[in-house]
């Protein structure tokens, strides 16, 4: 038998197995309602269940670029869509339950609580952050808007990263750590980012892998 | 001749004596944590009971009692707010094992005539135990009906002989840190702290209640002793009692120094003072769908509101 290329490999069988995985929650979900396995507030509990996912596939959507440069494993960019695309999943089903399950449609309430709550009007706008970039995520896309105007759209996921964490943080009543280690972990992912902007955008120090001696020693 | 020998041992290397008899908890705690994983991906988690309740003898019904739709056992033992046992909902019932509350104790003092410090059976013994069925709102916006046993608190309080300066009561709960991992992270100023001005805590609907369902309470219900204040936000029920002070002015509970701006010393149900952060209008009654209104006091305003009349409600929230 051929051994599968490193695209094939990614195609048919990585990418089918992350995405398998990131249906895990889902799955979970569902068989909790099933079972009747939430809790006694199965409706919180969703709540809670699919804002985390929100969050964990943001990070991981975030970490895929520091992680092709480091661990120099470039095949994982194929990966990005597939996660940010499930953040977006998991935050659309995140605003349903709250729409649907917690509000039930109730507009003005919902209204007042947009405007009126800062934790929801951030986490609202989190949410509406993610959508043009759902939108655009497809080749067809990225075509038509032109790789720079596309990346420019996509630095979006930035700042609803961070207003998904501040969403979280303002929730919390007292015990902040786990809004913490989400906000450790964006901000590691943004520093990064940062880093390499500067480090590009700084002259250049002359370097070469000659030294000058060398040069000297070799002669014009 | 004096010959120094180094110790084998660094002192470092030493293990605490305190972990060291906490080792088999630490293990016992780890191998709960690995079955409880474990069942998790099994799928069906079933919290670990406590031992099993005793039954109470309960020598009579309450007129105080409502008929409403009981929350079943199940959904109030599992579904708690102990921050000393840990923050998630499910915490308490995992967690709350290894508490101890036999023998127990309470501390009476501040301004009365009888302080001291009396053992649990001393302090329950003049009192027929009663069931009261009452709401219970938590400020988080969800509520239930629980069948509580218990007695009037204020009962209890004239034992002591409050003397005339004592305008309010001050409770403590219990700090073991030992048996409560919640405490061994500074989530909140441990112990935990409440109050009532003297009148609520005389008020015929006030109680301690020491079981539930008719048997004692379970451990993440707040073993063996705790406050049960209907028409206040559940968080003034506070648990595993053990010091009652009479005092001059009215206590910081530990809510208030948490949040000031969020929780107040009165912590009265009031549908029309919303928390900064979300809405009081309505609540979700657990094991229903739909949210209902949420009733000012929590539906015991003809008993209650009169103790506030002329008070601002939204500045003593």
């Amino acid at each position: 038998m051929r051994r599968m290329s490193p695209t094939h490999w990614v195609r048919w069988a990585l990418k089918p197995l992350v995405f398998t995985a990131c249906l895990w929650p889902l799955a979970y979900i569902i068989w909790g309602l099933l079972t009747d396995s939430l809790g006694a507030n199965p409706i919180r509990a969703i709540t809670l269940e699919t804002g985390t996912w929100t969050l964990r596939f943001l990070v991981l959507t975030l970490a895929i670029t520091p992680l092709r440069r480091l661990a120099r494993w470039s095949d994982a960019i194929r990966l990005r869509r597939m996660l940010g695309l499930f953040a977006f999943f998991y935050g659309t089903l995140h605003f349903t339950t709250y729409i649907w399950l917690d509000q039930f449609f109730d507009v003005p309430s919902i209204v007042k609580d947009v405007m009126k709550r800062p934790f929801i009007t951030v986490g609202f706008s989190a949410f509406l952050g993610l959508l043009p970039l759902a939108l655009t995520s497809t080749a067809g896309w990225i075509r038509r808007l032109g790789g720079r105007n596309w990346q420019r759209l996509h630095r979006l996921i930035y700042v609803s990263a961070l207003g998904g964490v501040l969403h979280y943080w303002w929730l919390v009543k007292a015990d902040v750590q786990r809004p913490q280690i989400y906000a450790t972990l964006i901000g590691v992912l943004l520093l990064y980012r940062l880093a390499v902007a500067y480090r590009r955008r700084a002259p250049r120090p002359v370097r070469s892998t000659v030294s000058s001696a060398d040069l000297m020693r070799r002669g014009p | 001749m004096l010959i120094k020998q180094a110790p084998d041992i660094r002192s470092t290397e030493i293990t605490p004596q305190s972990l060291y008899l906490r080792r088999r908890e630490f293990i016992r705690a780890t191998g709960i944590t690995a079955a409880a994983a474990l069942a998790g991906v099994l799928g069906g988690e079933e919290p670990a009971h406590a031992a099993e309740g005793e039954k109470l003898s309960i020598a009579k019904k309450s007129p105080f009692s409502t008929d409403e739709k009981l929350t079943p056992l199940k959904d109030v033992t599992t579904y708690n707010n102990f921050y000393e046992f840990g923050g998630d909902k499910d915490d308490p019932s995992h967690y709350s094992g290894s508490f101890k509350p036999k023998p127990w104790s309470v501390a009476i003092a501040g301004l009365c005539n009888k302080p001291g410090v009396y053992t649990l059976e001393d302090m329950l013994k003049p009192h027929p135990l009663e069931e009261r069925i009452y709401r219970m709102r938590c400020v988080e916006g969800w509520s239930m009906v629980i069948p509580w046993v218990g007695f009037p608190l204020g009962d209890l309080l004239k034992r002591f002989e409050p003397t005339g300066d004592a305008q309010f009561v001050e409770f403590t709960t219990v700090l073991r840190p030992e048996e409560m991992p919640g405490q061994r992270r500074q989530v909140l100023p441990w112990p935990y702290i409440e109050g009532l001005r003297m009148d609520e805590a005389m008020h015929p609907l006030t109680i301690l209640a020491v079981g539930l369902y008719g048997e004692t309470l379970p451990n993440q219900n707040g073993a063996p002793l705790r406050l049960v204040v209907p028409w206040k936000y559940g968080f003034k029920g506070i648990k595993s009692i053990v010091k009652i002070t009479f005092v001059e002015t009215p206590p910081l509970n530990t809510w208030q120094i948490m949040a000031p701006e969020e929780y107040g010393f009165y912590s009265n149900v009031n549908p029309q003072v919303d928390h900064p952060r979300w809405s009081q209008a309505r609540e979700r009654r657990l094991g229903e769908f739909f949210k209902r209104e949420t009733l000012m006091f929590n539906g015991y305003a003809d008993q209650v509101a009169s103790m506030y009349a002329g008070m601002d409600l939204r500045k003593y929230y």
